[in-house]
């Protein structure tokens, strides 16, 4: 047993962090460690970096632009990542558009959309929930109807992450309503946002930010080379992307950050006896409990890749562990921080709202209520952390 | 990066967890919980048989060379079956000091027949009020002859009835030592007892018993630290062998007990909560992978600490969830001595207590940071 990385992982490991050191540009740092709102053009920006380098799609075939790195040195390349604080990777486009059409695409839909996925010239959105289908997916209602050489769309999509910035989105849609079987009769389609009758309206969250939107869908016609897979099939594309889940589920890397940032600026709070916060046993004991269980977080993902390279199978149902804990870890982060501030963490900084306006109070300490507001959906998005307890008692139980 | 055993570990582990299936089923070790001196000979000969006593011990003196890593396996069977022979407090506890501090005519002395199983061993060490602080001790020692005499008085001593000889944690003129004294030198008495977790312990009294002196005068306080989180390292593996069983009986008895007409397994009530159970058994395994791959020279002595604590508070925050929800989750019949369940849950119980709670180990993890 050896809880170490070998020399190779230890050195890829620094190859990783010193290029991203030199190559995250600093504004983009700042955003992140200031925890502000991101732009397309930023995330784009970032996008184009690493495309540049190479580095933008490691599970991706080498053909199309894959690095050839194995389980372990994709967890460290997204671990790293998350550490330096860069921004993040959007994922509709790389970890799920892309994979989707590498394996179920035509040759000509590989053509036309992979390129423009990599190099990061299209922006990417996902269009899967709906107002009355969560997690109950099966039970969506957006509509296409075949007509011709074209489908015709008619119903919503909600909480669809950055659709306003959004050049073309994936749907899960019905093209079959009569069989008695929900999953059967779902299709795969993709939609050119500018398509006549597409509406997005933002979804303003409770901590003033705007990331999600409502997408409406009116007659909007989209061509029928635009299906991927079969007609009928698509809920065999949706549960071949739940399979596909990414490396960082755990998100350890930027919980590391997180971590290490709290300590440090809970070293300059004074507590109630004017010590430093950091020394006062109570807040130190949440704060060590959230630190031990990160620790251990790590070992098991490790252990769980470990086991991966070894029997060369998909992660499976641990992948929901890794969801469940790495997010209440995230959240009781995203609490502490806000706890630390103490009655300085009343002034509010709505999300987006940038430093230059910036109001009598600290900016970065009032951005931590809002992150800690924002930071509840991180249990709810991505199958919620009960549908992941569902997924355990499933699979690996036999409940 | 490798998480698995090497061949020998496991077939170790293995054959280990093949004979305690054996001859330590539930029932053989109610017997054994039952006789007079609460362990067996038969089945502590078969453990120095198979290696198991020998098996941290230097190739120099009979043993195997292992480490905290190679015992890892042996300590997870010996939670799921939840071995009450002192085994700990010989090979993980008392045989250690010696190891680790004692002279070569000491080592000559005790190791080999600790190996062999011929002698077992005790540490002495909790005094009244000392709680958790290795550095809080009263008994004293002093020159006599050519030998020291010790006095003092030392609380829940683990495997205290069954050992032969005992180290004993006392202070000099020059602080903090080590001495071995024998279990029939005068001076020294037992009050044995049986411990929670249906173990034996003893509070043993020295009254000028004669001891001899191990390792440096002085000098105990890093050796007493370095063996206490060796031990510590150890019962984070067995813990996680008896986290594995609860869980595993748990699972089964909501597979099989009907209600309403249907397994109890199908209730998502209960489903969650098993779910939670198998998330936090995970964790803890991690963390006792983490300790016993600290536990071993050449760890730095602080890396070594702020490791196994971490280790600790893990595995003392699972142990009460799990235990807790094997019971709730069997319902009436988890209260029941009947079910191996319930002994599971008392030793989890004591292993979150031993070597320091979760709150003693929070506050020697911020003291390192």
């Amino acid at each position: 047993m050896d809880l170490n990385y070998s020399q190779d992982e230890s050195a890829f490991r620094d190859e990783v962090r010193g290029w991203l050191k030199a190559n995250l540009p600093q504004d983009l740092r700042d955003k992140i460690a200031n925890y502000e709102e991101l732009g397309r053009g930023d995330l784009l920006r970032w996008h184009k970096i690493l495309a540049k380098k190479g580095w933008v799609a490691p599970a991706w075939p080498k053909e199309f632009g894959g690095t050839d790195w194995n389980v372990v040195q994709r967890y460290i390349f997204e671990e790293e990542c998350g550490f330096a604080g860069t921004p993040p990777l959007i994922p509709f486009g790389l970890s799920m558009c892309g994979p989707v059409l590498l394996r179920f695409g035509t040759d000509a839909q590989k053509k036309r959309f992979l390129p423009d996925i990599y190099n990061g010239d299209v922006f990417w959105c996902q269009g899967y929930s709906e107002p009355g289908s969560g997690s109950d997916l099966a039970s969506l209602k957006t509509r296409a109807e075949r007509r011709g050489d074209h489908y015709i769309v008619n119903g919503q999509k909600t909480w669809t992450t950055l659709g306003h910035f959004a050049d073309w989105i994936f749907c899960l849609v019905r093209t079959d309503s009569s069989l008695s079987k929900r999953q059967e009769g779902i299709s795969f389609l993709l939609i050119d946002m500018k398509t006549p009758g597409i509406t997005v309206r933002p979804l303003i969250l409770m901590d003033g930010g705007h990331e999600v939107n409502e997408v409406f869908f009116d007659d909007v016609k989209v061509p029928v080379e635009n299906l991927v897979y079969e007609e009928g099939k698509g809920w065999t594309v949706a549960k071949y992307l739940l399979g596909h889940e990414r490396m960082n589920t755990g998100r350890i890397g930027a919980s590391k950050r997180e971590l290490a940032k709290l300590k440090e600026f809970a070293g300059r709070q004074k507590g109630d006896d004017g010590r430093p916060l950091i020394e006062d046993a109570r807040f130190r004991d949440k704060l060590t409990r959230v630190e031990v269980e990160l620790m251990a977080l790590e070992i098991t993902n490790l252990r769980f890749l470990d086991q991966m390279r070894r029997s060369g199978q998909p992660p499976g149902a641990d992948v929901s562990m890794l969801k469940i804990k790495g997010t209440e870890i995230q959240q009781a982060l995203s609490e502490l921080s806000m706890q630390a501030v103490g009655p300085m963490a009343q002034p509010f900084r709505p999300a987006g709202i940038d430093g230059a306006g910036g109001g009598a109070f600290d900016h970065f300490t009032a951005g931590l209520a809002p992150r800690y507001c924002n930071f509840r959906k991180t249990t709810i998005y991505a199958g919620s952390n009960e549908i992941q307890r569902n997924i355990i008692s499933k699979m690996t139980l036999g409940l | 990066m490798n998480f698995d055993y090497n061949e020998e570990q496991q077939l170790l582990a293995d054959s280990v967890r093949r004979f305690l299936a054996k001859d330590y089923a539930f029932e053989a070790r109610r017997k054994i919980v039952a006789s007079k001196d609460g362990w067996s000979p038969a089945v502590w000969s078969t453990l120095a048989e198979m290696g198991l006593t020998g098996l941290p011990f230097s190739p120099d003196y009979g043993g195997f060379g292992g480490g905290a890593v190679d015992l890892m396996g042996v300590m997870e069977a010996a939670g799921e079956a939840m071995l009450v022979e002192p085994y700990l407090a010989t090979v993980g506890l008392g045989a250690q000091f010696v190891a680790r501090a004692g002279n070569d005519a000491q080592k000559k002395a005790i190791l080999p027949a600790v190996v062999e199983g011929k002698l077992k061993m005790a540490f002495a060490q909790t005094e009244k009020g000392a709680r958790y602080n290795l550095a809080r001790v009263q008994a004293h020692a002093q020159k006599a002859g050519g030998g020291w005499e010790i006095s003092g008085e030392k609380l829940v001593v683990l495997g205290a009835p069954a050992a032969d000889k005992f180290v004993v944690s006392a202070k000099t003129e020059n602080g903090l030592s080590l001495f071995l004294v024998d279990s029939s030198a005068r001076g020294l008495k037992i009050k044995s007892y049986v411990t929670l977790d249906e173990q034996r312990a003893g509070d043993v009294s020295f009254s000028e018993a004669p001891g001899e002196l191990l390792g440096a005068e002085g000098g105990a306080l890093p050796v007493i630290e370095e063996v206490v989180d060796f031990a510590t390292a150890l019962i984070c593996a067995e813990a996680v062998g008896a986290m594995k069983f609860a869980c595993d009986a748990t699972l089964e008895y909501l597979k099989t007990r009907k209600q309403f007409g249907v397994p109890i397994g199908t209730f998502q009530a209960l489903q969650h909560r098993m779910v939670d159970m198998y998330v936090s058994y995970e964790q803890a395994k991690s963390m006792a992978c983490l300790a016993a791959s600290k536990s071993d020279p050449p760890v730095d002595a602080k890396d070594r600490a702020r490791s196994i604590s971490a280790a600790k508070i893990k595995i003392a925050d699972n142990v009460r969830h799990i235990s807790q929800e094997s019971i709730q989750l069997h319902g009436g019949m988890g209260m029941s001595e009947e079910l191996k369940v319930s002994h599971t849950f008392r030793r989890l119980t004591m292993i979150a207590q031993q070597f320091g709670d979760a709150e003693h180990h929070l506050a020697r993890f911020a003291a390192l940071s």
